[in-house]
Order: structure tokens, then C-alpha cells, then sequence
């Protein structure tokens, strides 16, 4: 990110955490494309387990509750062998006052060797990462508003499966970007992989005009936005927004802001529409959309376990 | 470089008129990332066999991944026939430690049940640190533990070694 | 921990130094006398003066001691970690021999009794002189008023709402009104409670690591409330911790019109900006937050040119395990009672500026801005932060030419966290004279 060494990166510039996909080099995530692509096959096998990291204990550390992500890594990790540990951490000794890096820290003391983390504050992967054992490695699960690197990579992989070549897309963003660690994450990825056009669509107060510091173009009017897209991503609208102030109803952002037919066909006709998940259905996206032959929504959660096995993988077997 | 000198075509052809012998009409060629890929797909044509052979790694059943990591680049495996009840003849460039080849049987396992499994190699160089042998080897020859010996193929195809 | 056990009229001869008094623009070499507390004599040395003590001062410099307008020394509250006696030898340490702190304490410094006490025991260690602001309200709660003239007569020497946004502006113009009643001086951080709370300063770096913005409009809504009150009620403000290019232009044009408005700006926004931060360290969460480099810019040309008077440490001692934790959740504050000669020091080299006219934002405006409080001198020993003839013998004596690597754990303050960890930074106090004693001795420590 700055002048001082990605912690993300050894010294031979190989992935020992995923923390955010902010500075990482392209080779790094060319590279975990091309092994995500290897266990997309392994998934499709008879026996879908490999063993590169048996006798390794990974845990899963939610700080936010998130039964979706949470199943997927679990998947991920048991689908490489691993011994996984889910530690709701709502209702455990953190909530009874304990520290995040004494919660940390007790863990390290039963041999954890990888904590894969989500928590509601931006930057906590860092401040584990920085405290635990050298031999442990951190995925971050999505932290706070920051980052959400393993689903920009699925994302990224998705893109690819279907387009191909990056260096000649228009990717629209569209929604509650301001307060979306995955359009964060998806716009650093897309910057890195060279796309030319990305569009941050959305109205003021959820789409800030500081965002083309990060490379897109900000678009208030939805028309302009999706209009000859080749790829459409659409992100949750959370509840909250409203009592926010924010937005003043779901049914007038859907109004504005949400993704019917008739603004698909604005699009190019190829198009294709992601979305992270949960769908939120008439709020963010038409149901005819999100079930139409545009939509890869599913195909994604396919390929979000193959990348978070690459994402593992790699970092296992890098040392610091 | 080395100055032994092993011409890899002419052992090419001196696996190939002892491959005649080995393989049954339901063998099925697997070749191993990258060397043993080549030869598998030389052999599949020249010994005129039906269907398709197969590629095989052993990137994710290594026995040193905690120390070298995940290959960064390796073709997956690509197994175009049902492996359960059939005879596979694995091929490779080198055999040297056996380690290689545990791994690749693991992977091979991980598709279904071979009725047999039978190793092939252009040339054995000794050093083995697990029970594994060739059926058949076109050369045997001993080298220093520091140095590697591998396949290249040019672009017109013809074969040769790289010892470093 | 210093020990002071000089008694108080002893005589002193500080010889060979660089005299420097921003007051009165002298920069000459020359010997200092003292005695009872006092300069007696600046340049040669009087012929009949047998001083029990000598100081040698070659290639050092002598200077007023510092006076620091907001630090915070965590008594009451923190007495069973004796914070005020390592606090206040931080102080000394770095050249600071009067001392701001601010009323959030626990409890929050809104009674008589309290500052007494607190005044007290600072006298008592012999070190630095504290002089407490009062709280604006009881318990800081928005409320109520407190007895400010009783406080005064207590030792306060203002009134503050530390870093507690008053939300209720009909509170807040009786609290000026009152104030401007009895003289008093109103210390407020121009923020405004709604807009101002968040953890990072709004713009392209907070959005960039998803963190919650506080925008340049917290400042300059707060500003335009507080110059509008100024107006109707005449009281005079002091401004705590500017922190943008807009809110010191409101400042800038608020002098021009004559209201009674003076400012500070704390070290760390003096040489620090957002992307300080970098991967979330928690040692760059303060209050106001770090903000872009056009207004560190403003900053310092507001500091140099007189826009904005003083510059504090705003030296806030953190527990570690306050800092162990997301940046969001971290507590905000840094020490600084130690860096601000040098970090003084270091922003006139940067800048290009003589010493003397760096300096005199931590001597001579701070005493200036104390010295507008009730009863003619502000209840501020008279002549502080200047250094004169009958003045009296609060003195820093430093050498300007050592250079110095600042390490957290050899800080004296318990307040180990400093986003300038590992800097190098030039001036190193030798000794602290406060009344004419030794209160620091670098030599002995």
C-alpha cells in the first residue's frame, strides 16, 4: 500500500496472508486464478479431498456472523484435508471481555496454524497477522468495510471464466459502495488486472466522489452507468442505509438504482450480472434477472470454493 | 553442462520397441507433468493406441509442499477415461527418488481403482528413497545428488536432455 | 523519577550559553544569573554575584522553559500508577516547566476540591507548574454550568470541554456569556457532535481502507457557531487543536475582524497527514484525526506567519491494551510532553525557519495566551514563558546539536505510544530550571 513492506508478502514476494488484495502484484493474482482453476476440477472428482493440508488446523474466527462465508471456507479447508475449528465468537469469552489478541493468542497456544477472520472493524487482519506466530497464516474473511479479498478473487475468477480478457471491459459497480469492503476489493482487483473502465454507480450519499481517487468513474445516473457493460456487479443494499439516512426507502432504490430487464438491456448483450449474496430480490436486483441467463450468481459460489482452496493452499505452503 | 552425452531420441526408440511388448490392448497411457506428458503423447501415437492418453501431477499430493509450497505452474490432471478396473501404464522421463510417483499413484487414486499399475521411464538413475521400481528403463545411469537430469523437447519435437 | 532537592534561594550561574527569548527577540551569547527563583542578570555576569552552582552551557542554548498548553497527566484517576509524578518528570525532561492539562480527569475536574488537590500535589514534586483548566460544565455533561469563579480562585486558569462536543448551543452561549462575566477564557475543539465522529479525516485514504470519515465540515460548522457566539458575547475563545486549511482560513479572517480568538495546533498535525496511517497503525489514531497534506501545509504556514499563536504536544498517555486493537476501536492520543522541543526544532528546519521564531509558539504566545485570564496575569506565574531580567528562572538549557533516535520504551511518561517511534530528531534537554531549581538534570538522570 505504501512505503512500508506489504505484510502480506515474504521476501521473495510470495502470499504468507491474505489480508486485501490492495498491492498485491499481478503475477500473485494471476497466480491464484490459475491454481483456483486446477481444484475447480478437483471439486468435480469422485473424491473431491486432497491432502496438502492435512494435520493443519484451521480456525474460523467470526466476529460477524456469516453462516454463508463461514460454510464456504469450511468446505475450502475440509476439501484440503484440514482439520477445521468454527469458533462463534458472539457467544465465547470475547463477548465476556477478552481481547482480540488474547482470543489470539489462546488459540496460538493450541496450535493453530491458520485463522481465517471476519470482523466488523477495518484493519483487525492486520493487527492479528502482526501478533501471532511467525508459522501461522491469516485469510481475511472480510473486515469491516476495508476488504473482502477472497470474494474480489472469485469475482476476478468469474470475470475471467466468462470474458477472458481483462484489458478490454467496462465493469459497473453498482450500490452501496461506500460501505461495500467488496467493491473495495473489487475495484483493486480489477485496477490490477488491468481493466480500462470501471464504474462506481449509485446515488451521493453511498457512492462519495473521493472513490475515483481508486481509479473508477463515478456515475449517479444508473442509465449511464450500465450502459454497453460487459459485466454488471450488483452489491447488497443493508437494512441499516435507512435509518442512516442514507436512502429514504428500499422500493425508491429500486426504482432508481435497481437492475430490471429493461435496464439490463441497456447493457451489452452478453453481459453478464454478479452479485455477491445474499440477493436481496426487488431491492437490488429483479428476480427475473438474478434467475435469468445473464446471471452467474451461482456459478460464483462454485468458484469461491475453488479460490479460497487456492487462497489457502498457497499461503500454507509459503513460509514467513 | 555436463559432458555426459545420452541421446534421448535413440532411448526414445529403445522404449518404444520395449513398449510394444508391455502394453495390453486396454492400457492405458498416463503421462507425468511435464517430460513423461511429452513421451505419453509420442508414444500413444506411435504405438497407435485407441482413445486418448492421459496427463497426471503430482502437485497436489507432494510429500514437500510445507517446505517448496504449491507449484506455481503445472498442468491439472487430465484423465480422459474411467480409471476404475483399468490397466495404466505410467510414463516419465526420470525416475530418481520414487517420490515423485508415490505422489502421482495418490492422485491417480483420488480418480478410482487401476487394475494395474506399471511404471515406464526413459532413463533410471538409481538413488530411490522408497520402494518403487520401472518395469522398464532404457538407460540406467548414476549421477551427483546436486545434479538434475530432465527432458526437453524442441519445436520441431525431437527430444532431448538438460542435465544441470 | 527526579528529585529536587535544591532549596529555593540558591544562587545559580548558567555560563557560555546562546541566550534565545522569542519575547523580546534577543539571541546573543551571555551568562545567566539567578536567585530566589529569579534571573537576576542576562549577558555578563554581575561582579559581585558567588553563585552556589554552576551550569556550564557551552554550545548549548538557554531558553524559557516551555509551556505546553494541553497535556494531559491522567490525575485524578490514575493516582495508584503515580501517573502525575511520571507525567510531569516527562515534562521536565522535555524542557516544559508549565504545564495546561486539561478538566477530563477521573472525575472530571468541575469542583474546587479537585483542583486544589490536584495543584497540591503537582507543587509538591517540585518539578513542572501545573495550572488545571476548569470544566466548561459539571462532569463535561452539557448541562449545567460550574462555579467558574470559584474555580478560578481554585487555580484554573480556563474553561474547557476537553474533547466533549457541547451540543446544546443555548448551553453553550450562556456558558460564553457566563464566562465572559467574570473574564474567563473559553479552551473549545471546534467539532461538531454529529458530523464529528468518525475515526479518520473523509477523503480518498478512509475510503480506501473503509474507514470512517470525520469531513473538514465538522470543523468549520463548529467554527462559524463558535465566532457567532464570540460576537454576541463577547468572551474570549480559545481554539484547541486546528486541524484543516479551511477552518484556520475562518480563523485567519476571524482575527481580522478583532474577535478575541487565539489557537493551537498539536506536533503530531504539524508533521503528520492521513497517509501516516499506513496499514492501520493504531499510534496514528488522535483526535482530530490526521488530515491531507494541504492542510498540514495551511498548518504550518499558519504557525509560522502568526495566524494560528501556539503549538502543544496534546500529550495523551494510552494504555497499551488500549491501543492492541482495531484502529477504529483503539483509543486516540499520542505522548508528546518529551518530543515537543524537538519536534519544535524539527519543523524549523524543515520549514526554513530561525529558532527563535519557532520557539516562540511553545514560549512566549502560549504565556501570551494565558496571560488574557482574569486578574491581570491569568493566574500564570507573571513572565512565563519568557526569559528577563526579574522574571522568573524557568529555563530550558539544550543542546541543539545532538541528534537523538526516539524510543518508546526510554520515554519517562507511561504513555508509550508515539506515531514518531524510531524518528531521529535533533535537541536534547540538559537541564530544567523551574523557580531557580534544578528540576532536570540530564547528567544525573
Amino acid at each position: 500500500m505504501l512505503a512500508r513492506n506489504n505484510p502480506q508478502l515474504n521476501r521473495h514476494e510470495e502470499l504468507i496472508h491474505l489480508l486485501s488484495i490492495e498491492g498485491l502484484p499481478q503475477p500473485v493474482l494471476h497466480h491464484i486464478l490459475d491454481t483456483a482453476g486446477t481444484f475447480l476440477s478437483v471439486n468435480e472428482r469422485e473424491v473431491k479431498k486432497v491432502p496438502l493440508l492435512r494435520g493443519k488446523s484451521v480456525f474460523n474466527l467470526f466476529f460477524e456472523n456469516s453462516t454463508r462465508t463461514r460454510t464456504t471456507f469450511e468446505i475450502a479447508a475440509k476439501r484440503l484435508s484440514a482439520d477445521v475449528i468454527n469458533l462463534d465468537i458472539a457467544r465465547s469469552s470475547t463477548a465476556k471481555g477478552e481481547s482480540l489478541l488474547d482470543t489470539i493468542a489462546n488459540l496460538s497456544a493450541m496450535h493453530a496454524d491458520m485463522f481465517v477472520v471476519r470482523h466488523g472493524e477495518s484493519g483487525a487482519p492486520y493487527l492479528i497477522a502482526q501478533h501471532c506466530a511467525p508459522h501461522v497464516h491469516v485469510v481475511n474473511a472480510g473486515d469491516g468495510r476495508h476488504a473482502h479479498p477472497t470474494q474480489g478473487l472469485l469475482d476476478m475468477y468469474t470475470i475471467r471464466h466468462y470474458k477472458r480478457d481483462f484489458r478490454n471491459l467496462v465493469v459497473a459497480v453498482v450500490g452501496d459502495i461506500v460501505h461495500s469492503r467488496v467493491a473495495r476489493s473489487d475495484i483493486h482487483a480489477l485496477t490490477t488486472l488491468g481493466v480500462p473502465e470501471i464504474r462506481a454507480v449509485g446515488p451521493k450519499t453511498l457512492v462519495p466522489s473521493d472513490l475515483k481517487e481508486m481509479g473508477v468513474r463515478v456515475c449517479h445516473d444508473m442509465s449511464e452507468g450500465i450502459r454497453g457493460a460487459d459485466v454488471i456487479i450488483m452489491l447488497r443494499l443493508q437494512n441499516e442505509r435507512m435509518s442512516g439516512a442514507m436512502l429514504p426507502s428500499a422500493g425508491e432504490f429500486f426504482k432508481t438504482y435497481g437492475l430490471t430487464a429493461e435496464k439490463l438491456a441497456l447493457a451489452k448483450p452478453d453481459a453478464i450480472v454478479m452479485h455477491p449474496g445474499p440477493i436481496n430480490r426487488g431491492v437490488e436486483i429483479d428476480s427475473a434477472v438474478a434467475d435469468g441467463t445473464q446471471s452467474v450468481i451461482l456459478p460464483q459460489v462454485t468458484f469461491g470454493i475453488a479460490v479460497r482452496m487456492a487462497v489457502m493452499s498457497i499461503i500454507a505452503g509459503n513460509t514467513p | 553442462m555436463s559432458t555426459l552425452h545420452l541421446d534421448a531420441e535413440a532411448l526414445y526408440g529403445e522404449l518404444l520397441a520395449a513398449m510394444r511388448a508391455l502394453v495390453q490392448p486396454g492400457s492405458a497411457l498416463v503421462g507425468i507433468w511435464r517430460g513423461g506428458a511429452w513421451l505419453a503423447e509420442r508414444l500413444h501415437r506411435d504405438l497407435q493406441l485407441a482413445g486418448e492418453h492421459g496427463v497426471i501431477t503430482s502437485a497436489l499430493h507432494r510429500d514437500d509442499f510445507s517446505s517448496r509450497g504449491l507449484a506455481a505452474s503445472a498442468d491439472p490432471t487430465r484423465l480422459p477415461f474411467e480409471v476404475d478396473g483399468r490397466h495404466i501404464v505410467l510414463v516419465d522421463d526420470v525416475l530418481y527418488t520414487g517420490r515423485t510417483i508415490r505422489a502421482v499413484i495418490n492422485e491417480l487414486y483420488d480418480f478410482g481403482r487401476p487394475a494395474s499399475v506399471t511404471l515406464v521411464v526413459l532413463v533410471d538413475r538409481g538413488g530411490r528413497e522408497l520402494p518403487i521400481c520401472a518395469a522398464c528403463s532404457a538407460a540406467r545411469v548414476t549421477l551427483p545428488a546436486g545434479q538434475r537430469l530432465r527432458l526437453a523437447r524442441a519445436t520441431d519435437g525431437r527430444f532431448s536432455f538438460e542435465i544441470r | 523519577m527526579t528529585t529536587n532537592t535544591q532549596r529555593a534561594g540558591q544562587r545559580l550561574l548558567i555560563t557560555g550559553g546562546r541566550v534565545v527569548d522569542p519575547a523580546s527577540a534577543h539571541d546573543a551569547p551571555g551568562d545567566v544569573a539567578i536567585a530566589d527563583g529569579r534571573v537576576v542578570a542576562i549577558g555578563a555576569r554581575p561582579a559581585d554575584f558567588a553563585p552556589d552552582r554552576t551550569l556550564d552551557a557551552r554550545g548549548l542554548v538557554v531558553l524559557p522553559g516551555l509551556v505546553d498548553l494541553a497535556a494531559r497527566l491522567r490525575e485524578p484517576g490514575h493516582e495508584h500508577e503515580r501517573m502525575l509524578e511520571s507525567e510531569m518528570a516527562a515534562a521536565v525532561a522535555g524542557g516544559v516547566t508549565s504545564v495546561i492539562c486539561p478538566p477530563d480527569t477521573e472525575p472530571v475536574l468541575d469542583e474546587p476540591g479537585l483542583v486544589q488537590m490536584l495543584k497540591y500535589r503537582a507543587s509538591g514534586l517540585h518539578l513542572a507548574r501545573l495550572y488545571p483548566l476548569g470544566a466548561l460544565t459539571r462532569g463535561l455533561a452539557g448541562d449545567t454550568l460550574t462555579e467558574m469563579a470559584e474555580l478560578t480562585e481554585a487555580g484554573c486558569v480556563g474553561f474547557s470541554q476537553a474533547d466533549v462536543a457541547l451540543k446544546d448551543t443555548l448551553v453553550l452561549h450562556r456558558a460564553l456569556q457566563y464566562a465572559a462575566t467574570f473574564g474567563c477564557t473559553v479552551w473549545l475543539r471546534p467539532s461538531d457532535a454529529y458530523l464529528g465522529g468518525g475515526v479518520a479525516a473523509k477523503g480518498a485514504l478512509a475510503t480506501r481502507m473503509g474507514l470512517s470519515g470525520v469531513p473538514v465540515l465538522a470543523e468549520t460548522i463548529a467554527l462559524a457557531t463558535i465566532f457567532e457566539l464570540v460576537r454576541d458575547t463577547g468572551a474570549r475563545v480559545h481554539l484547541c487543536r486546528l486541524s484543516s486549511a479551511a477552518g484556520i482560513e475562518m480563523v485567519r479572517r476571524a482575527r481580522a475582524e478583532g474577535l478575541p480568538v487565539t489557537s493551537d495546533v498539536s506536533v503530531n498535525h504539524l508533521h503528520l497527514t492521513d497517509i501516516d496511517i499506513g496499514y492501520f497503525n493504531a499510534s496514528m489514531r488522535l483526535t482530530p484525526p490526521l488530515r491531507q497534506q494541504r492542510d498540514r501545509d495551511a498548518i504550518r504556514a499558519a504557525l509560522a506567519d502568526g495566524t494560528v499563536d501556539a503549538l502543544v504536544s496534546d500529550h495523551t498517555p494510552v494504555d497499551k491494551d488500549a491501543k492492541n486493537l482495531p484502529f477504529a476501536e483503539a483509543e486516540p492520543g499520542a505522548t508528546g510532553l518529551e518530543l515537543l522541543l524537538s519536534l519544535t526544532l524539527h519543523w524549523a528546519a524543515a520549514a526554513g525557519l530561525p529558532w527563535i521564531q519557532a520557539l516562540a509558539a511553545v514560549t512566549s504566545a502560549p504565556a501570551r495566551i494565558l496571560s488574557h485570564g482574569p486578574g491581570g496575569d491569568g493566574g500564570v506565574v507573571p513572565g512565563a514563558g519568557t526569559l528577563a531580567v526579574g522574571g522568573p528562572a524557568d529555563l530550558c538549557v539544550f543542546d541543539p546539536e545532538t541528534r537523538w533516535t526516539v524510543n518508546a520504551a526510554a520515554l519517562r511518561s507511561q504513555g508509550k505510544h508515539t506515531p514518531f517511534s524510531g524518528y531521529e530528531l535533533p535537541g536534547r534537554v540538559r537541564y530544567t530550571l523551574v523557580g531557580g531549581s534544578v528540576a532536570f538534570d540530564a547528567g544525573a538522570a
